[in-house]
């Protein structure tokens, strides 16, 4: 199954949604742009952005007199997907390459770790797991598990330890062992909190400093947040400096708008979104595709 | 983050004084304000909907208060209507008599937060005086039946692991293994699952239909955006749920979502879980649901913060300062409990208006390093100096001046601001030697509310004044 497929298959609820509004006769009447802009609502893109997105909409297709709803559509998801910056690099294939994940709990960092490892493993890269997550209970066995699934070595410290000292010593094994890729699980932590910002900030710091390699700051977000994503983003990005995104779960009905909303505030490129439970299921990020697929362009050809 | 209801309506209604009352038109553009407010808040968008032309319908015909002004007559008919949509009582866990053990059930989507919810109810029921037992379903997710094991130990709770491979065994042996060891409540933890997951939605059908639980707790995130009701409408539909916990209510995020559930399932909201801590789950607050999700501030909760943190210890001291006078290390203390409770940035956004003042003020009000400047000239005393200030001479200002790598003249404003909490808490004192009388005690209320939210605005600079705590 390709991305593409993937794609839609993920994000069928919202492309469902919105191609009802498209397919409502050819008449482009005022209900239709109060419907859009309720959908666009709908899916976590944020009122404010929603707003901005349909308001553009509109005048372009006075402009170029577009009439159709393929013709819509396809003006619709060039529109949003405009508002994701590239990425300059992909840190999981330009390597070598340290990644620290980073994320509010229950994000998906460990799992996303995990199957980043599986896949590296897979395409013939020698990859360390970091495990800096000394705080959850059972953090690093789950990480442990995730280590033996993909094939990958594991790094780690008992429960307690200092989570800076684990980065430390990842970097080092990968350095002694010639690994091209370290993926490094973080403690998650919501964004409101100063003292596990601090901590967090010393531990990207040290592993900046320590490692040779280039070092990559992931936020990992899940789909189904909503418009606190935007604080979390912003929050994470002023206390590490951010290089990019992962959004996750987007398996569900969920349809992850609030990546647009960040991707539109921070200028921060999304390196990998999940699509589903499997460990093949995190997939490279397509704007453009992301954005057909979210407003249905293209479908029924 | 974003602009609070009420600044945001006096806005809309700055343009409106003077005038006796509202036209439609006026209530209109209040309701469009409402209406971004809520959708900011993550509360679904169809909800948001109804919940504004009732509110509109309400605002039409409510009696109006002559002793508001218009904006706070909407601000009290919204709140009024939110809350009560919100449950008008506190629904508590309900427990059935007759059956022992009884059986609690969570579900919810993955990173929810229903491990950890789990082990404080499981803390929650015990210090109630019962005998949980926990019972580790989640057999999908790596090490999770680990992580519940690891906090069953920290607070003294019994969990079940069964062989970890079949849920609806682990949750069945789990009963019988509850009536052996006399445990009078199973928790059961299951894994998270996204509810167009047929077969994980069949196996959450399959436990429940396997222990037949006297309650169904369905963990909901309060970061969740709209899709929240899709979630929970079809877990209601498929394996009906009574209540729900709202987890990471620690954040910032307003948690719409709870009045989405409550529109879209009518089921109660039975806790909020606010933190790491085995003793965050708390009990719901309607009122307070509603304030939150208004963006109104959240006095309570600076309450209840302040609460946590004062211990007894605390409180001997706040008695030995009412009757001997403040000291430098009572000042000390109050800068620590401030940055235990999230730092005044926090603190003052929580409060009505706060994030207001927060954005006038721009970035140098409520400077967290002014907390650090001033606690590192305290620490360059000696004790001497800090339980006797007034012996620090300008001989003893320029040594701790160095000592803390500040200005002199930041030395003077640290000892300035001693002196007018000292004088402060004199004045406190002697109303506590005189009596309760009632004229006494209204010049005490008075003082309180100065020191309080009268103090906040002088934090912008070092010598603007005294702290409020």
């Amino acid at each position: 199954m390709g991305l593409r497929d993937r794609l839609l298959q993920g994000l069928t609820r919202s492309r469902e949604a919105l191609s009802e509004i498209f397919y409502m006769g050819g008449e482009v009447d005022e209900e239709f742009w109060e419907e859009l802009e309720d959908r666009l609502v709908m899916g976590d893109m944020g009122a404010e952005v929603a707003l901005k997105v349909s308001d553009d909409l509109r005048e372009q297709a006075a402009r170029e007199n577009l009439r159709s709803a393929g013709q819509l559509k396809e003006a619709l998801a060039r529109r949003l997907s405009e508002l994701f910056p590239a990425a300059a690099r992909d840190p999981f294939s330009d390597v070598p390459s340290c990644v620290l994940f980073v994320g509010i709990n229950g994000a998906g960092k460990t799992t996303t770790v995990g199957k980043l490892a599986g896949a590296a493993h897979q395409a013939g890269l020698g990859c360390v797991i970091g495990g800096a997550d000394t705080f959850r209970a059972a953090a690093i066995e789950q990480l442990q598990v995730w280590g033996e699934r993909s094939g990958c070595e594991v790094v780690t410290r008992e429960r307690g330890a200092d989570p800076a000292s684990v980065c430390y010593d990842v970097v080092a094994r990968a350095e002694d062992t010639g690994a091209d890729l370290v993926l490094v699980d973080t403690a998650g932590r919501l964004h409101t909190s100063p003292e596990l910002m601090r901590e967090l900030a010393k531990v990207v710091s040290v592993t900046r400093r320590r490692a040779q390699m280039p070092v990559c700051v992931v936020l990992v977000i899940d789909a189904t947040t909503g418009q606190n994503g935007l604080a979390q983003a912003k929050e994470f990005n002023d206390a590490l400096d951010l290089d990019g995104l992962i959004v996750t779960k987007l398996d569900g009905t969920a349809k992850g708008g609030i990546a647009v909303g960040i991707a539109d505030k921070l200028k921060l490129p999304i390196f990998r979104i999940g699509v589903g439970e499997g460990i093949d299921d995190l997939q490279a990020f397509d704007a453009l595709e992301f954005c057909r697929a979210l407003v249905g362009a293209g479908e029924g050809k | 983050m974003f602009d609070s209801l009420s600044d945001r309506l006096q806005s809309t209604f700055d343009a409106l004084r003077g005038k006796g009352r509202l036209t439609e038109d006026d209530i209109s553009s209040a309701m469009r304000e409402i209406r971004m407010a809520l959708l900011e808040a993550d509360v679904n968008y169809r909800v948001v909907k109804g919940f504004v032309a009732a509110c509109k319908e309400k605002c039409m015909t409510a009696e109006v208060l002559s002793s508001l002004t218009p904006a706070q007559n909407v601000v009290r008919v919204v709140l009024d209507q939110l809350t009560q949509l919100l449950g008008s009582s506190e629904s508590k866990l309900v427990l059935a008599q007759n059956r022992t053990p009884n059986v609690i059930m969570m579900v919810g989507l993955q990173g929810s937060g229903k491990t950890t919810a789990s082990a404080k109810l499981a803390y929650l029921l015990k210090a109630q005086g019962h005998s949980p037992l926990l019972a580790a379903c989640d057999t999908h997710r790596p090490a999770a039946a680990d992580q519940l094991a690891t906090l069953g130990g920290e607070i003294g709770v019994r969990v079940w692991r069964g062989d970890g491979k079949d849920a609806v065994r682990v949750a069945s042996e789990a009963i019988q293994e509850a009536v052996d060891h006399l445990n009078d409540i199973v928790i059961v933890d299951t894994a998270g699952r996204l509810q167009i997951d047929e077969e994980m939605m069949a196996e959450a059908v399959a436990i429940k239909d396997a222990v037949r639980p006297d309650q169904i707790l369905m963990v909901v995130d309060a970061m969740g955006g709209q899709d929240i009701v899709n979630v929970v409408s079809t877990f209601a539909e498929r394996v009906d749920f009574d209540g729900v916990i709202m987890s990471k209510m620690d954040g910032d995020a307003r948690g719409g979502g709870a009045l989405s559930v409550r529109e879209v399932t009518g089921k109660p909201i039975k806790f909020v879980s606010m933190g790491e801590k085995p003793d965050s789950l708390e009990v719901f607050h309607p009122d307070r649901m509603a304030k939150r999700i208004l963006g109104m501030g959240d006095v309570y909760g600076i309450i209840e913060q302040a609460q946590k943190v004062a211990d007894e210890q605390q409180l001997a001291d706040a008695e030995r300062m009412l009757l001997e006078g403040f000291n430098m290390n009572d000042y000390l203390d109050q800068l620590q409990q401030i940055r235990k409770m999230g730092g005044l940035q926090k603190m003052i956004g929580m409060l009505p208006g706060g994030e207001r003042m927060l954005r006038q003020g721009g970035s140098d009000m409520a400077d967290e390093d002014q907390l650090v400047r001033i606690e590192s000239i305290i620490r360059s005393m000696t004790t001497e100096e800090r339980l006797k200030p007034k012996k620090i001479n300008g001989q003893r200002r320029k040594r701790i001046a160095a000592g803390s790598g500040r200005s002199v003249q930041e030395v003077n404003q640290v000892l300035k601001q001693w002196g007018e909490m000292n004088k402060m808490m004199g004045k406190m004192r002697q109303f506590a030697k005189g009596g309760s009388s009632k004229k006494s005690m209204r010049q005490m209320r008075g003082m309180m509310r100065n020191m309080g939210m009268g103090g906040m605005g002088g934090l912008g600079g070092m010598g603007a004044g005294k702290l409020p705590f």
